[in-house]
């Protein structure tokens, strides 16, 4: 049986001068992307993403969010990141990243962005790149604040056929 | 090895289930995933808690939910109810639908969850949960523990868990 959910890299942080982590030369040959990211940081931010080097204002994103007592919601529209959830500096948080149809080179892409940051908040957003360019590389970063050594970032690869 | 690997699943049978119990998880992979279809034999309620280790405390959540008229968000200590069931009043052969993810199971951190449940229903009250929870414990998890609240899970709830690896 072919395997359709496939490890394509993953980086573990060590040192304290990390804030960012890119995957560099995705192929494009699967369908779907998940990154999975467990993270602590030196000082707490959103997690936030961009493809293919693009730092232009090519992107929005849209959240709800749950501070444990109350919910909101919010969107911001060409931004220079898509953003998701805050992560902490107290535990290493989970970020789930799914990024289909990220290889077509006729649509926009879209991010939904799953948080779970329980210091903080549980939080869904969903982000636009405004690009039909095939994504072939991905960079996490937490505007610019140092990742905890210890953290991780895995990209897997989903197979449609 | 392959990178999503199915370790264990069970179907409840026709006399019900008190718990969900994953146990002896091996220590090979990298992240655990729970995908689950679940409805309760009797009362009313949707509460579903998970246990690691069997372990009584240590737990946290932040939960983020819809009920189909308002967004509404609470956090509580105690209990890690991160995960839901469709109530036995619910629609006849009705489910919820839901998973959760731990990463890096086997670390010597305090291990984060991201949970997400639905449990719509055809009626007014339907719900839509997004959870963070946390276990302040540094152990590797070696079981889990799925536990409707005070009532067993319905015939043909049905679990899944994968381990997935990124060796």
């Amino acid at each position: 049986m072919a395997t359709t959910y496939e490890k394509i890299a993953t980086q573990s942080v060590s040192g304290s001068s990390t804030t960012n982590v890119t995957f560099n030369s995705i192929s494009g040959s699967y369908t779907d992307l998940v990154l999975i990211v467990n993270a602590k940081l030196a000082a707490s931010n959103n997690i936030s993403l961009r493809f293919n080097s693009d730092t232009a204002s090519n992107y929005s994103y849209t959240y709800i969010f749950g501070s444990g007592t109350a919910a909101s919601s919010g969107r911001a529209s060409s931004t220079t990141y898509i953003y998701g959830g805050s992560t902490s500096t107290t535990n290493y948080d989970t970020h789930i990243i799914n990024i289909n149809n990220y290889s077509n080179t006729s649509t926009n892409k879209t991010a939904l962005i799953q948080s779970a940051v329980t210091s903080i908040g549980a939080s869904a957003w969903v982000g636009l790149w405004r690009s039909t360019s095939a994504i072939t590389s991905v960079d996490v970063s937490f505007l610019g604040n140092i990742i905890s050594a210890g953290s991780t970032f895995t990209i897997y690869g989903i197979k449609a056929a | 090895m392959a990178t999503y690997t199915l370790i264990s699943s069970t179907t409840v049978g026709s006399g019900g289930s008190s718990s969900i119990d994953f146990t002896n998880i091996p220590q090979t992979y990298t992240d655990l995933k729970v995908i689950y279809s679940a409805r309760a034999a009797s009362g009313t309620t949707l509460d579903v808690y998970v246990r690691f280790n069997s372990s009584t405390t240590g737990y946290s959540r932040k939960l983020l939910y819809g009920t189909g008229s308002s967004a509404l968000s609470l956090g509580d200590s105690g209990n890690l109810y991160i995960t839901a069931m469709a109530a036995a009043n619910y629609t006849a052969s009705t489910f919820s639908n839901g998973e959760f993810y731990i990463p890096n199971y086997i670390s010597s951190n305090n291990k984060s969850v991201s949970g997400f449940v639905v449990t719509e229903n055809n009626a007014t009250l339907s719900y839509i949960f997004d959870a963070a929870g946390l276990w302040s414990n540094t152990s590797a998890i070696t079981s889990i523990s799925i536990i409707p609240d005070g009532v067993n899970f319905a015939q043909y709830s049905s679990f899944y868990l994968y381990g997935i690896s990124n060796a």
